[in-house]
């Protein structure tokens, strides 16, 4: 199904975090501009093909309050047409040599891509460049495509009650930081979303001096350069980029507590996020600590703290998970879910959850398994050179999210250097009940029922 | 354990690629007989394999369904003298990743295996495939967790919508029901009745392998018996043909959402049909994986009506079908509908253009050879290919016969494969005007 877009972070997206974050052994080559457009090569010279994502670092965390949802609204108006590519000839212009193309949007960042025969590189990235600054919009795209947004997250978010309380719940996660704010947007502002808005976002943000490419693939560095540099280097830098500087959260000091009950729930879950500290560049040791706290708690259906506790020694739960994904400008969020057994009210099994965590700060992590987490990490750097697709989305989203090269090929290090008295530490101080939110999703109460 | 062996090489494919790179696509067959096709590429020490079992949740018999999927999602949970815990701390010691799935005509079962220790991983593999354990603790914690899937599947508007369509085009046949089962015949599961079905779903005359990445013929020749050579010789008897007994109209299954999910189709064309190619290219027009693609141009692009809409021609073991999918507000499914019904209308008299067919063969040669780019999905194309009965060759001449259609041939087959007075709809939700 051809779907363009979305935002990528939904309820479960972060579960695969730690699996396909390793650095490559393969050849990486970076490089800047005159203009200030950052470049990363990735060699893979397997089979002759290419990928080119551009990343601009703009997301819908940067978006002017009360137009949430123009970040991603103006990713789908990228493929409008600009001065030189008719209307909605972008993609056709892809496809007719054998392309796929698509892009997504989050809170830190927007991105495009194609995937293409290496030797039809020239093409893409000129097609690339040329709507970096050149977009031509209509009022009637504007309008049509406003539709289909609203179609998306009609489809994503409002036919879903998971992805309701998601939204509600990150809303109260982040008081003050727009990333409580949905990428998608919320409803009535996406309403009002108009030609201006997208074009003053698009000015402003989208330029050679706020964006990284990366190119992957069968393709040599000194190729791209000279590629690059003919289609990207005469593209002018917008000159007054702002700083990524958003409202920070304030000290949070009570427990937030929401209740979604929708008749289309089939089966209620507890859902607990905590806030937690990024990735930082420079310092990432804190955020490894937390990833391999995840991966010990929650990570596997079957050896992990949680499944162990309440799947196998009680039968509390069908299914738990501990999830954590620092790679973002600004804080992030730590969570836990557990969907009960059928006979196991909410309210059992979020006591049962906590007693899991509270003991787990009394014994620590078993040695055993941080043993064979550090072989998963060893193994994930292996597997990862076979997706180059993956390995690029790594490095572009790291250094759009202010990681440096050195940051991201250095993860898997900080990883594996993670110590019991690391995740400790790292533990004792995110599971603060202060800085969380308690999510449950339920079914409404009928008339005449008791309530749990 | 070592033993000489001399895997026979029966065919040997270059298949080109646009660049310089080649794909070599090589048919293994082990002492004990059991064939393989390996892409060798030892670029990174590790290998993906794939192995599929044809038949699937369709050997289930109707008192029994459910219980070849219940069997699959058991079948990491403990062998040999390993429960299920030691299991999956053997596993992911040696940072194996094994996964194992069910569909209609087959059991598949992907594994990723470092270099270092391949012989330790795959006697983790063949002991999980040819001696679970299916102990009872884990037989009752699995099942509750296949129940709970079952139970959101009744509030799940793309479950709902397939679910209501197979039934209404299969009946009786396996195809017309959940292939998890339902409620009651899952609670009744046994442990024997676990045993029956892995015995008949896991068996060496229904079984396809591909190999890719760090291993040579010879090492998986050896392998090819190690690991599979202990299962039984023949397993539980294919499910016959199903007939198709959908008739036109539209079904609505109502349920309180803003949004509308909207399945649609009618009866389709064979894999092997000579018409299969031109088939292909008129569907990759209508609703294929892109935004150029008629419909999304139509009802997405000009109107704003959807986020997504595609169709697709599903080639089963025992059927096959035209089927198409979107989502859409309650109050716009209608004209959504409208407009496809139209667009189904348009193709099947007037065929598509010559420029529409020229961009499609491009497009559909042009990007078939980037989806060799890896060991793991080199492994599970090959592995598709043998269950779909294609020749080791058909890498290299696939596209040939792509730009063999004709526009005759697209004039003559749009007419075939499309029939609009045969479309049916199910649409779950509170359409408007429907």
């Amino acid at each position: 199904m051809p779907i363009r877009t979305g935002p990528i972070a939904t309820l479960f997206a972060a579960f695969a975090a730690l699996s396909a974050s390793f650095a490559a052994a393969d050849p990486v080559t970076s490089f800047t501009l005159d203009n200030g457009l950052q470049v990363v090569v990735i060699e893979d010279h397997r089979a002759p093909v290419v990928v080119q994502m551009i990343w601009y670092r703009v997301g819908a965390a940067d978006e002017p309050r009360g137009h949430s949802g123009i970040a991603h609204f103006l990713e789908h108006l990228l493929f409008k047409g600009t001065d030189k590519i008719g209307p909605n000839e972008f993609s056709a212009m892809v496809e007719a040599q054998g392309g796929d193309d698509n892009a997504f949007t989050s809170w830190d960042y927007t991105a495009y891509f194609q995937r293409i025969a290496a030797d039809r590189l020239d093409l893409v990235m000129g097609l690339e460049a040329n709507r970096m600054r050149n977009l031509r919009l209509t009022e009637e795209d504007v309008a049509t495509e406003r539709e289909v947004i609203l179609e998306e997250r009609a489809q994503r978010t409002d036919s879903d009650p998971g992805s309701l309380l998601s939204e509600q719940m990150r809303a109260a996660q982040f008081m003050n930081h727009p990333y409580g704010i949905p990428v998608i947007g919320w409803r009535h502002e996406m309403e009002q979303l108009s030609r201006d808005d997208a074009l003053s976002y698009y000015e402003r943000f989208y330029a050679p001096n706020n964006a990284t490419l990366v190119i992957a693939g069968d393709v040599f560095p000194e190729d791209v350069k000279l590629l690059a540099e003919k289609h990207y280097g005469p593209l002018a830098p917008t000159a007054d980029l702002p700083p990524r500087e958003r409202s920070q959260e304030p000290p949070q000091l009570a427990e937030r507590r929401i209740t979604l009950a929708d008749e289309r729930v089939s089966e209620p879950y507890v859902f607990r996020t905590y806030l937690a500290p990024e990735r930082d560049p420079g310092n990432q040791a804190e955020a490894a600590a937390l990833t391999v706290l995840a991966e010990l708690l929650g990570g596997s259906g079957q050896t992990s703290v949680l499944a162990r506790a309440l799947q196998f020694d009680s039968q509390i739960a069908v299914y738990s998970s501990a999830f954590y994904d620092g790679t973002g400008i600004d804080d992030a969020t730590f969570g836990l879910i557990l969907v009960p057994a059928a006979d196991v009210t909410l309210e059992t099994a979020e006591a049962a959850m906590d007693q899991v965590v509270a003991d787990f700060l009394k014994t620590g992590p078993d040695p055993a398994a941080l043993e064979r987490i550090r072989m998963q990490i060893r193994a994930g750097d292996i597997y990862a050179r076979d997706d180059v697709n993956a390995l690029a989305r790594r490095y572009g989203e790291g250094l759009s999210v202010g990681l440096s090269i050195e940051d991201i090929e250095s993860w898997d290090a900080a990883l594996s250097a993670v110590t019991e008295a690391d995740v400790m530490a790292a533990a004792t101080k995110v599971f603060d009940r202060k800085n969380a939110v308690t999510g449950w999703l339920t079914r409404p109460v009928a008339e005449g029922e008791a309530s749990e | 354990m070592i033993r000489m062996i001399r895997p026979l090489f029966a065919f040997m494919v270059a298949l080109a690629l646009p660049a310089q790179a080649e794909i070599n696509i090589q048919e293994v067959t082990s002492p004990g007989g059991i064939t393989a096709w390996l892409v060798e590429d030892h670029n990174i020490p590790f290998t993906a394999l794939e192995i599929q079992f044809r038949g699937g949740t369709s050997l289930d018999a109707p008192d029994k369904r459910g219980a070849v999927n219940l069997m699959t999602a058991l079948i990491e949970e403990g062998a040999g003298e390993m429960d299920s815990l030691a299991f999956a701390e053997a596993r992911d010691s040696l940072a194996a990743d094994l996964s194992f799935g069910s569909y209609d005509d087959s059991v598949s079962v992907s594994a990723r295996f470092l270099t270092e220790n391949r012989d330790q991983a795959m006697e983790l593999l063949r002991q999980a495939l040819i001696s679970p354990r299916f102990d009872q603790d884990a037989v009752d914690r699995v099942r509750e967790q296949v129940l709970s899937n079952l139970r959101s599947n009744e509030k799940d508007p793309d479950t709902l919508a397939s679910e209501a369509f197979n039934a209404l085009a299969f009946g009786d046949h396996p195809y017309g029901s959940s292939g998890d089962g339902t409620t009651a015949t899952v609670t009744a599961l046994t442990r024997d009745d676990i045993l029956a079905a892995h015995k008949g779903a896991l068996a060496r005359d229904r079984i396809y392998v591909a190999a890719a990445g760090d291993i040579t013929a010879a090492e998986l020749g050896t392998l090819l018996d190690t690991l599979l050579g202990d299962l039984p010789a023949t397993g539980a008897p294919m499910p016959a043909r199903a007939d198709w007994l959908l008739a036109p109209g539209v079904t609505v299954i109502d349920f309180p959402t803003p949004q509308s999910t909207v399945l649609f189709g009618h009866a389709g064309i064979a894999r092997d049909d000579p018409d299969f190619f031109a088939a292909f290219i008129l569907n990759e027009v209508m609703g294929g994986g892109r935004f150029t693609a008629r419909l999304m141009s139509e009802i997405r692009e000009a109107r704003g009506l959807t986020y997504g809409i595609g169709t697709y021609l599903a080639t089963l073991d025992h059927s096959e079908m035209v089927l198409g999918q979107f989502s859409a507000s309650n109050d716009k499914v209608a004209e959504a509908v409208t407009v496809l019904r139209a667009e189904w209308a348009r193709i099947a008299t007037e065929g598509i253009t010559e420029e529409e067919l020229a961009t499609t063969k491009t497009y559909l040669t042009g990007s078939y050879p980037l989806r060799f780019d890896g060991n793991g999905s080199i492994a599970s194309i090959l592995v598709g290919m043998q269950m779909e009965g294609l020749p080791i060759d058909y890498a290299v001449t696939r596209n040939a016969m792509i730009e063999g259609v004709t526009l005759e041939d697209t004039k003559r087959v749009a007419a075939r494969i499309f029939l609009p007075e045969a479309l049916h709809f199910v649409i779950v939700g509170q359409p408007v005007g429907l």
